[in-house]
């Protein structure tokens, strides 16, 4: 038996910062299950075995949903108690939350909701005082510090154990599941950095979110199980379909929306989604989701702090102003886009860069300072979003609910009539605008620094912020403008005729579609939120609306932005290439360079092929007939090459730096006194991806999309001429589109 | 999850009932069941006369929630003790390790481009499975420096070429 029938220990595994070959993991898989579907019928023990097989599948899903569920959990759960650590303590139980705290206690009143004498506020703990300019000094002294503790320790954990655990990590996660290999970026450490430190982040008050960061912990999770099973973790390919299906179990839990997470993953994050992923998706989605509401974080049994809950009707009229938050939401798409990628390539290449602890510092005191005040931003973002979505009913007791009461009505409590507003809706009205403003300007300066951040809550909470003030507009429009002819028809005196609730709703989807370009899952994650199919039509209507306007501006959303900004390999299959180039003129070698380096199929020595691998550093190497012919054979990788020599030095007798390498079916018979020949067939591609010369590259971009390759032949008439790989196609997109071709990021 | 440490503080009806003629809005809890949970069980004292209880119920909307609180109790001191611990494991990294280890990488400045391949290609490279550690903690001590290698590469790409995530 020849030796290489045996596969090698490390064939198939790729080195960091390379691309994979789909066509070759796809093969791969297809000969392991023909393997074991021919063994299984040998025996009992086998059958056993394949049937594990085939199930470990579903049982990675299980167990990812299980920790993914838990995690997020964790994450809520010490984020409640931490952000409310930064205002007090609960002296009962130091682990409770403000509104854990005074969970059971009487002495909650119907305008003050969450107070009680356990819960003490830093200044009642210290000097004893809760009123007054001392107090307030001194919790807002407090307030400022405990936001700098959290972030200063969040940015050293970052820096000292596991960098890769910064940003929100979308970006990377679309490019690794494209095909690239980032060794380290789904690792254990990763995993419990970003865990720990996006508690720290998102308590300390940044104008950041959990969502993106979590789909990032989700994948660090996928990758662990996987890793743990021979059929994913020696093939790269099959890992990435794990990887597509904990995205979704990651968006299931930030949104508690289990459908569209899958849908999230799907139309944002992956790349190959086949329909069997699609049903393990869901499945991890479910899971996650049941798991993380068996925690029940919020206690009140929902999976999301957010969850609104509301079925008054809209009417045809409101479509415009829903239109408008659309535009509006598009022009926040725009314009956050354009600045956070102008100040992250700042950091990218300046002197600002070398200083990344001290920008979180900078920014994390400059948002406590200016947060504070502001009733709105003080509290937490998921919060603030919260209160925004809900609908005043006679139950609301907060500021934004502030509406002159007629005193005799008397009607049950869901059908409220549109009230006029009273003063404390005008403070809220200004102090939402001063807010706005103020998550606008930072978080451009937020998202991309080097801490976990994820960018969904601070985008919807613009969002909702502009949406409501838009609804109470339009509710007060109606209410002093009965007669007006939009009116007349459909909001007549007492009637509740506008939510501003819902435009909150509806504002919020519309800044997250500007600023991501989602459409499908956008809605249906906020269909999800509020279990209402009635508002279909709105959201539908704002999302497509901010996709347009944004699009007009510019075509990418903010992670192909980052995607390009870092130059990740990342070949986008929404893109279209519209350029009449042909592969000749991709195409390795270019005229006047030096020949391409190919391997002979029986006439170069072993020491020949060795000092072609150590002079190059190419991927792989074409195999010809001869160079005088050129006629084309097939493709060895690098890598087996390496490999197959070594392990035949090592193992085989005879082999020696004189010993021809064919490639051939069967090597001719040699006269007896040679050395012994080394047959590589068993590595040998024979059937690599080639195209002629005249190809237009419209084609050829097409054909390393869909079939994800990593290298193509180019052939005239079954001559080689030369070869394209994924890097020059990406170089060539970059140079077509006026970007500099060599910031594409290749080993 | 709810079988275990589910004590009088893990459930509560609450009733929220808003203004209501001359009565300020009022919340009412009490630990009762689901199936009790309604307004004449939970509000006590009635705040108004036996005739207008009926339409001052209708008002309130009462609520059973249940959460854990040995739940909370436990993830939140996990969490914090797994804060603690990194926090010594980092000080002792930043503070102790490069005074019992003079000659480290971890705090040598950068020299040139060539080394900084070097120390890639160190990275990357598997370990040589042949040479076997003696003791375990040989083993553990060659693993943290693999690990320790691993995060300075990562360092440097993320912080120092800002070639990711920037």
């Amino acid at each position: 038996m020849d030796f290489l029938d045996e596969p090698f220990p490390d064939v198939g595994t790729y080195e960091d910062f390379h691309t994979i070959d789909w066509l070759r993991e796809k093969s791969r898989d297809t000969d392991r299950h023909r393997k074991i579907t021919s063994k299984s019928k040998e025996s009992i023990w086998e059958f056993i075995k394949s049937l594990l097989d085939a199930w470990s599948g579903w049982v990675v899903m299980l167990l990812i949903g299980l920790k993914a569920g838990t995690l997020a959990g964790v994450i809520d759960l010490a984020v409640d108690w931490m952000t409310d650590l930064k205002e007090g303590v609960c002296l009962s139980a130091f682990w409770y939350s403000h509104e854990q705290c005074c969970w059971t206690s009487n002495e909650t009143t119907f305008d003050d909701r969450v107070k009680c004498p356990q819960w003490q506020k830093w200044s009642e703990l210290l000097v004893g005082q809760s009123e007054g300019a001392s107090a307030y000094i001194l919790n807002y002294f407090l307030y400022i510090m405990w936001a700098l503790c959290f972030a200063f320790l969040a940015v050293s954990l970052v820096r000292v154990f596991a960098p890769y655990a910064c940003g929100s990590g979308i970006p990377e996660i679309k490019t690794i599941l494209s095909g690239f290999i980032i060794r380290g970026y789904l690792g254990k450490w990763t995993l419990l950095i970003k865990t720990v430190t996006l508690v720290l982040v998102v308590s300390s008050g940044l104008s950041l979110g959990k969502e993106g960061p979590l789909v990032h912990v989700a994948c660090c999770c996928g990758n662990f199980f996987s890793s743990r099973f021979s059929k994913y973790s020696k093939n790269e390919g099959k890992r990435r379909e794990v990887l597509s299906a904990a995205a979704a179990a990651g968006v299931s839990v930030a949104f508690g929306a289990p459908i569209g997470g899958v849908l999230f993953s799907l139309e944002e994050v992956s790349y190959y989604f086949p329909l069997k992923t699609l049903w393990r998706s869901f499945f991890a989605a479910l899971v996650a989701a049941f798991t993380l509401r068996s925690i029940n974080p919020f206690g009140n049994s929902r999976l999301v702090l957010f969850y609104v809950e509301y079925h008054t009707p809209w009417y045809m009229a409101e479509l415009f102003p829903f239109i408008l938050l659309g535009v509006f939401g598009g022009l926040w798409g725009t314009l956050f886009i354009r600045c956070n990628i102008a100040w992250c390539r700042r950091r990218k290449t300046t002197r600002l860069g070398k200083y990344p602890v001290l920008e979180v510092i900078a920014v994390t005191a400059i948002t406590a300072i200016i947060a504070y005040p502001n009733p709105y931003t003080r509290r937490s973002t998921s919060e603030l979003i919260s209160e925004l979505f809900n609908d005043c009913g006679a139950l609301e007791s907060s500021q934004l609910c502030d509406y002159i009461n007629d005193p005799n009505m008397t009607r049950p409590v869901d059908d409220i009539p549109d009230r006029p507003a009273g003063p404390g809706v005008y403070t809220a009205m200004w102090q939402l605008a001063l807010a706005l403003v103020f998550k606008i300007v930072i978080t451009i300066f937020t998202f991309g620094m080097k801490i976990p951040s994820g960018l969904f809550i601070p985008s919807m909470a613009v969002g909702a912020i502009a949406g409501r003030m838009v609804g109470i507009g339009v509710e007060q429009l109606a209410y002093h403008h009965h007669d007006w002819i939009i009116f007349r028809k459909w909001c007549r005196p007492g009637a509740d005729c506008v939510t501003p609730g819902l435009y909150a709703m509806v504002g919020a989807a519309a800044c997250l579609g500007g600023v991501t370009r989602m459409t499908v899952s956008l809605v249906v994650i906020m269909f999800e939120l509020t279990g209402g199919l009635e508002y279909i039509v709105p959201l539908m209507a704002a999302a497509v609306t901010s996709k347009w306007v944004a699009d007009a501006f510019g075509k990418e959303g903010i992670y192909e932005a980052h995607i390009h900004l870092n130059g990740y390999p990342f070949l986008d299959v929404k893109d279209e290439f519209t350029h009449r180039t042909l592969a000749t003129d991709v195409m390795r070698p270019r005229r006047g360079e030096a020949p391409l380096s190919v391997l002979t199929q029986d006439s170069m020595t072993v020491e020949d092929v060795e000092t072609l691998i150590k002079e190059t550093d190419y991927n792989g190497f074409p195999v010809v007939v001869s160079k005088d012919s050129e006629r084309l054979i097939g493709f060895a990788q690098r890598r087996e090459l390496i490999l197959a020599i070594k392990n035949a030095r090592q193992r085989q007798d005879g082999v020696v730096s004189n010993s021809i390498v064919y490639f051939t079916e069967d090597p001719p018979e040699l006269p007896p006194n040679s050395p012994h020949p080394l047959k590589l067939r068993r590595i040998l591609n024979l059937s690599p991806f080639t195209v002629t010369d005249h190809t237009p590259m419209e084609t050829v971009v097409d054909i390393f999309r869909k079939l994800g390759l990593r290298q193509c032949l180019v052939t005239r008439s079954g001559r080689l001429l030369g070869i394209i790989t994924k890097k020059d196609v990406l170089r060539h997109m970059a140079q077509m589109a006026n970007q500099d071709p060599e910031s594409i990021m290749f080993n | 999850m709810r079988s275990w440490g589910k004590s009088s503080e893990d459930m509560r009806c609450k009733c929220v009932c808003p203004p209501y003629r001359n009565i300020t809005g009022q919340i009412y809890k009490k630990n009762v069941s689901q199936k009790d949970c309604n307004c004449l069980h939970v509000v006590e004292p009635m705040p108004v006369p036996g005739s207008d209880v009926e339409a001052y119920c209708l008002l309130c909307e009462c609520k059973y929630e249940e959460r854990s609180t040995t739940t909370i109790k436990v993830i939140i001191i996990i969490y914090l003790s797994v804060v603690g611990a990194l926090l010594l494991y980092m000080a002792f990294l930043v503070l102790v390790d490069p005074l019992i280890r003079k000659p480290d990488a971890y705090t040598q400045p950068l020299h040139n481009e060539e080394e900084n391949e070097d120390a890639r290609s160190l990275a990357a490279a598997p370990t040589p499975s042949g040479v076997r550690a003696n003791t375990v903690l040989e083993r553990v001590e060659g693993a943290q420096q693999r690990w320790k290698r691993q995060v300075q590469e990562q360092r440097k790409t993320v912080f120092d070429r800002h070639k990711m995530l920037s």
